[in-house]
């Protein structure tokens, strides 16, 4: 009656042996090595490159280990972070600005297991040492600037339809204009309402003026938070991948928020500086009306013009710049440092898209001999860059700046105003950086938890259940193996309360191997024959088992969905433990038992412990 | 070998008013410590900046502070972690300097003291994102909650589910006045491992309640009482293994796991001894109130699951 057929033992074997295939990765260990991938699009990954950087390398002496191509880049392997070190910089200087050269960690698992995509688990960062950021993009100012690019937009279309009207500003909610009398304003309203949908328009009477209050539409505001967030994306990838850090992480979080990490980084303070860096460009007329001594001596005592604003540049010299801003940084598709071609001065080159070209060539037409300033925008504070004079309508969206610039504050502008094209500000509201010798610390603590807790748990068992408790400590072992398996095939985070849950998860697991050895040994001395009793056990303790685990699994999935970070790692490895868990417990131990007693006759007594004593005490 | 060698029935139920009543006492208290002191929430959950930095040697905690005076942190709480070369610096949130600046200007204002100084961890969260954290614990703890009750409902019948996760809060309600009394801190682990515990102990009821149905079935002519009586001894043996086999493994998170992991590792122990208790002492007496009988169970003749053969 305890046989299993055939199939049975094949998938138990075939379970063990994939357990197996899979969970061995993760004793190989991790060798310093090198990562090289393409910072711009134009940058090539193919043979040629691996050649260059093992010629590189060789020329150098620097010795390797191994060096290979995947569909991110060149990957280098080295015996020691010293030759990594090396490596690095060998690199570095033969590949040039082209390329992101960072440092990482390698598996040294060969490759038949690689191919086979047998990986070891991918580790948290609490556990590898590295940094974790959430910054939440400012949206109230992403449609403060919204409302002023539509109020510009309307002013627009208001002039060349030849409406007109009082008065136009932007509330913190809606943009207001004010009309002289009622009949203007419906004109206007119906008008607005087909040259520019995007906005709600509400009529109102105060204090003897009609009024318009536009407002951004609903679905429209969502298009605009939506793309604010997807800028903010991109422009942060950007500024991770010029930090050169190894497998970084750049994504969206519900609706307004990124989450950045990138594992390994030591220079916390460098990493949070450059994502921190909220930099918006924006593109202003200085307003040379007002740029004598006087005006700027009052608007610097308080008394600024309306419509302009009064800002200064890293000298300290003051400008008054018109309100209306004429481009934003989401114009520019690009900045790079270079040289006048005249004069040879440093300079920036920016590439404008095509609505920003056309308007930069119809202001700089408008505008010959005046001056522009580039104002870069901080969180809370602006800056003039640099206010150069037009000298000529300039077309094609290809503008230079350049005066008196040094080559490194030339390339530090460049890098800024092209990372610095963020839709809108950014603030960082989490974070939390590991150490890389908090997170060795941490792997050895929960390793080592793990370990004792499962010797002292296995001699226990095996002590308590003779027999039937090695064979629970067997399926135990085949818990854990299945548990690392998985979590190394999904490549799941593994975290230190996910260690604390593999401990835990065993601690619990083994519930269902004493459940059932405990219901054989009732089943025992309630008389029952040897083999019936093993019969029993098993099938009374089965439905116990399902409930108890679908109870625990409700909870574990209900922290997966509500937990956050490290949480949620203790979550994963608590569900994926519950499955294997039963798995092994119920099926392979009963496997390892059929295979011993169900192939006897007759069995006089079960190695299931001391159950005697009920019999004798008859 | 074997440790439970009952061979009578223990009369649980007799005393189950004298267990209500110690309940409910243990019950009040933890939750007037709950009131009255209130949780001792981590950074998680309150918004603020934690920093754990390592100094070569034994750390001087009174300089650590008196720099940290000096450079206008006079709010700042430093105490040793673990031991006395790893310090730990709680800081209030600042309005004036963005949370993620403040710890660097921190590390960089010690590191004058000490330029072998190590940052081994930062912490730092905004007040939002505490606040969410606090409602996605809460929203976690009541999903879990109903999830239970209408699985075990819908296994059972709405009296075992009820009498379950009362049971089980009353766990949870006593964990959290343990936190509350001693003013450890809760941080996300340990919300885990409640919210663990909740999970593992409604584990343990639904084992008692399993054979209290299959008791009802077998023993036809005996009376409520004497059915949960029986069913309760007979898994004593497997009530006090499973435990004592789940807190080894938690004793040796709580021994080897280190700083990070000792407030969970006690979570889990508070938990798995009350865990204990409440089934036996809480969950049954419960039922019994809440006038649990033979029909309520047999009659719609509940199927069990085959057994794998």
């Amino acid at each position: 009656m305890n046989r299993y057929p055939l199939w049975k033992y094949l998938i138990i074997v075939g379970a063990v042996i994939a357990g197996v295939v899979y969970t061995i990765p993760n004793f190989f260990g991790e060798s310093p090595a090198i990562q090289v991938s393409p910072l711009r699009t134009g940058a090539k990954v193919d043979i040629e490159l691996l050649k260059k950087i093992d010629d590189l390398l060789l020329k150098e002496d620097i010795s390797v280990q191994a060096s290979y191509m995947d569909k991110n880049g060149v990957k280098v392997r080295f015996e020691d972070t010293d030759a990594q070190m090396k490596g690095k910089d060998t690199i570095q200087s033969g590949l040039g600005k082209d390329y992101v050269v960072a440092l990482n960690l390698l598996p040294n698992s060969p490759d038949w297991l690689t191919s086979l995509n047998a990986l070891p688990m991918y580790l948290g960062l609490d556990l590898r040492g590295g940094v974790h950021f959430l910054l939440q993009v400012d949206m109230p100012s992403a449609l403060q600037k919204a409302r002023e690019s539509y109020l510009q937009d309307l002013r627009q279309v208001m002039r060349s339809e030849s409406i007109r009207y009082s008065k136009i500003t932007s509330g913190r909610t809606s943009i207001d204009i004010e009309f002289r009398d009622e009949s203007l304003r419906d004109q206007a309203v119906k008008t607005l309402e087909i040259k520019a949908s995007d906005l709600d328009y509400a009529t109102d009477e105060r204090g003897g003026t009609s009024l318009i209050t536009a407002q951004i539409k609903p679905e429209v505001e969502k298009r605009i938070q939506e793309f604010a967030l997807q800028q903010n994306i991109t422009t942060l990838r950007n500024r991770v991948n010029e930090l050169g850090v190894a497998e970084p992480i750049v994504q969206q979080s519900g609706t307004d928020r990124v989450v950045v990490q990138l594992p390994g980084v030591q220079d916390t303070a460098k990493a949070k500086d450059i994502l921190g860096r909220t930099a918006t460009l924006e593109v202003r007329l200085v307003d040379e009306d007002k740029m004598d001594p006087a005006s700027l001596q009052a608007a610097q005592e308080g008394r600024i013009p309306s419509g302009d604003d009064l800002i200064y540049d890293r000298e300290g010299t003051p400008y008054l710049l018109k309100k209306e801003v004429i481009l934003t940084g989401d114009r520019i598709s690009d900045a790079q440092p270079g040289f006048d071609n005249t004069t040879s001065e440093p300079a920036v080159h920016l590439s404008l898209d095509g609505r920003g070209s056309s308007i930069f060539q119809m202001t700089t037409r408008e505008n010959v001999g005046r001056r522009i300033a580039m104002v870069l925008v901080d969180k809370g504070s602006s800056e003039v860059v640099t206010a150069p004079v037009v000298r000529a309508e300039i077309a094609g969206g290809r503008v230079q700046i350049s005066g008196s610039m040094t080559t490194t504050e030339a390339h530090d502008t460049a890098l800024l105003l092209r990372a610095g094209a963020l839709a809108a500000p950014m603030e960082i509201i989490e974070e939390r950086t590991v150490g890389p010798s908090l997170g060795a610390d941490n792997i050895e603590r929960g390793f080592k938890s793990t370990w004792i807790g499962f010797a002292a748990l296995a001699l226990f068992i095996a002590v308590y259940y003779s027999a039937f408790g090695v064979i629970s400590v067997f399926a135990l072992s085949v818990n854990m193996m299945l548990l690392a398996a998985v979590l190394s095939m999904l490549q799941a985070t593994l975290t230190l309360p996910g260690i604390a849950a593999v401990a835990l998860t065993l601690g619990m697991a083994i519930d269902a191997n004493v459940l059932i050895n405990e219901r054989i040994r009732e089943e025992i001395r309630n008389g029952t024959t040897p083999q019936a009793a093993i019969t029993a056990g098993y099938e009374r303790a089965w439905g116990t088992i399902l409930d108890s685990n679908i109870t625990t699994l409700i909870a574990g999935i209900a922290l997966f969905f509500f937990g956050t970070g490290p949480i949620r790692g203790f979550a994963v490895v608590h569900c994926i433990g519950i499955l294997t868990s039963m798995f092994s417990a119920v099926f392979v131990s009963r496997g390892v038992v059929n295979f011993i007693y169900g192939r006897k006759k007759r069995i006089d007594k079960l190695a299931i412990g001391d159950s005697d004593w009920y019999k004798e005490s008859k | 070998m074997e440790f439970f060698k009952i061979r009578k029935d223990i009369p649980f139920m007799r005393h189950a008013l004298v267990f209500n009543v110690l309940s409910i006492i243990m019950f009040s208290l933890a939750a007037g410590a709950l009131t009255f002191k209130g949780l001792n929430l981590g950074v998680e959950f309150t918004g603020g900046t934690v920093m754990e930095v390592g100094y070569s040697q034994s750390a001087d905690l009174t300089k650590i502070r008196d720099s940290l005076e000096s450079g206008g942190m006079s709010e700042a709480i430093v105490q040793s972690f673990g031991d006395s070369r790893t310090v730990l610096i709680r800081l209030p949130t600042k309005p004036e300097i963005t949370g993620a600046k403040l710890s660097d200007q921190v590390f960089l204002l010690l590191k004058e003291d000490d330029s072998q100084l190590e940052l081994r961890r930062v912490d730092y969260v905004g007040s939002q994102v505490g606040e969410e954290l606090v409602e996605k614990g809460a929203l976690a703890l009541l999903v879990v909650s109903l999830g239970i009750v209408i699985y075990l409902a819908f296994r059972f019948e709405w009296k075992f589910g009820l009498a379950a996760i009362l049971a089980n809060l009353h766990d949870v309600v006593i964990i959290l006045g343990f936190f509350a009394l001693f003013q450890w801190e809760f941080s996300l682990p340990v919300l885990a491992a409640v919210l663990a515990i909740l999970g593992y102990s409604v584990n343990e009821s639904v084992v008692v309640f399993d054979r209290i149905r299959e008791n009802f079935r077998r023993m036809r002519k005996a009376e409520v009482p004497e059915v949960i009586n029986n069913a309760i001894t007979r898994i004593m043996g497997r009530t006090i293994i499973t435990h004592g086999s789940t807190q080894l493994m938690v004793l040796s998170i709580l021994i080897f796991g280190g700083e990070t992991l000792h407030y969970f590792a006690l979570a889990l122990t508070i938990g798995i001894l009350f865990g204990i208790y409440s089934s036996i002492f809480v969950a049954s007496p419960l039922i019994l109130w809440l006038g649990i009988s033979r029909e309520d169970l047999i009659k719609p003749e509940v199927k069990k699951e085959e057994a794998v053969v």
